[in-house]
């Protein structure tokens, strides 16, 4: 697969990434950290993590001779848009649906 | 009011809401071409539906028609209906003729209806086979622009 075509659907659709994602949301984590989780293998870890790089929702922060990797919000919240989206829908829909309803009710009386 | 949620673990979106009205007459709102037609489509989109026999293995054929004038066909294959309670169906995108568009997953519906008096629950269950097709439809909803102003309340209210 390409990884430019990697987006934050991909990210978040592996359960394991999730928990990624969890992990690191409440605070930035090196890899040994985050792996100390997990009872897959740190080289499983260490590929989930490369694909969430390149799904581009979390970055990389070198301090000293360590590299911890964070969230970066704004990606995240930009799924927080799609199911806002989502959800906008449905509640114009019934509210097109509650006068339908309306004037069904009326036509019966 | 509504009660929405993206069940990631079950691959499905469950939406609830209550409507004023008995269930007898919501269910009809559900069920009859040309009420669904007056309702279904966000704005600015309009739903006509082309043929519809709601029976079971009968097919609701249908277009979301865009204020551009483009066409979005879509059909429902019902799979079970227990009158004024349940339905469930099989949707697909698909062309004017009902072709399904294989590019396109499908997912189950189900739609409940619970009802007390003078108000109606409505429980909407889709099920969608993976994970990523329940994420396509949430991006192809987006890029189509079925947009989201308060929908078609004038119009209705003219009538």
């Amino acid at each position: 697969m390409n990884p430019m075509k990697r987006d934050v659907f991909q990210a978040v659709a592996d359960p394991t990434r999730r928990a990624i994602l969890i992990l690191i949301a409440s605070q930035a984590m090196t890899p040994n950290a985050l792996a100390d989780h997990f009872e897959t293998s740190r080289q499983a870890v260490s590929k989930h993590i490369q694909f969430l790089m390149e799904c581009d929702v979390i970055r990389s922060d070198k301090v000293g001779r360590e590299i911890y990797y964070g969230l970066k919000m704004d990606k995240m919240d930009n799924l927080r848009t799609w199911f806002d989206q989502l959800r906008r829908q449905w509640e114009d829909r019934f509210e097109q649906l509650d006068q339908v309803l309306i004037n069904l009710k009326s036509q019966q009386k | 009011m509504m009660d929405f949620s993206i069940d990631r673990e079950n691959k499905s979106v469950h939406v609830r809401r209550s409507f004023a009205a008995d269930q007898k007459t919501v269910w009809a709102a559900w069920t009859q071409p040309d009420l669904l037609d007056k309702w279904w489509a966000p704005r600015p989109f309009v739903a006509k539906t082309k043929s519809m026999d709601f029976k079971v293995g009968g097919r609701r054929l249908y277009a979301m028609m865009g204020p551009n004038g483009e066409e979005h066909w879509a059909l429902a294959d019902y799979t079970s209906i227990t009158p004024i309670t349940n339905f469930t169906y099989l949707d697909a995108f698909c062309d004017a003729d009902g072709n399904l568009n294989p590019d396109f997953p499908r997912s189950d519906w189900d739609v409940h209806f619970d009802g007390s008096g003078d108000t109606t629950e409505v429980h909407v269950v889709i099920k969608h086979t993976r994970l990523e097709d329940l994420e396509m439809i949430i991006k192809l909803g987006f890029k189509e622009g079925f947009t989201l102003a308060l929908g078609h309340l004038d119009e209705l209210l003219g009538q």
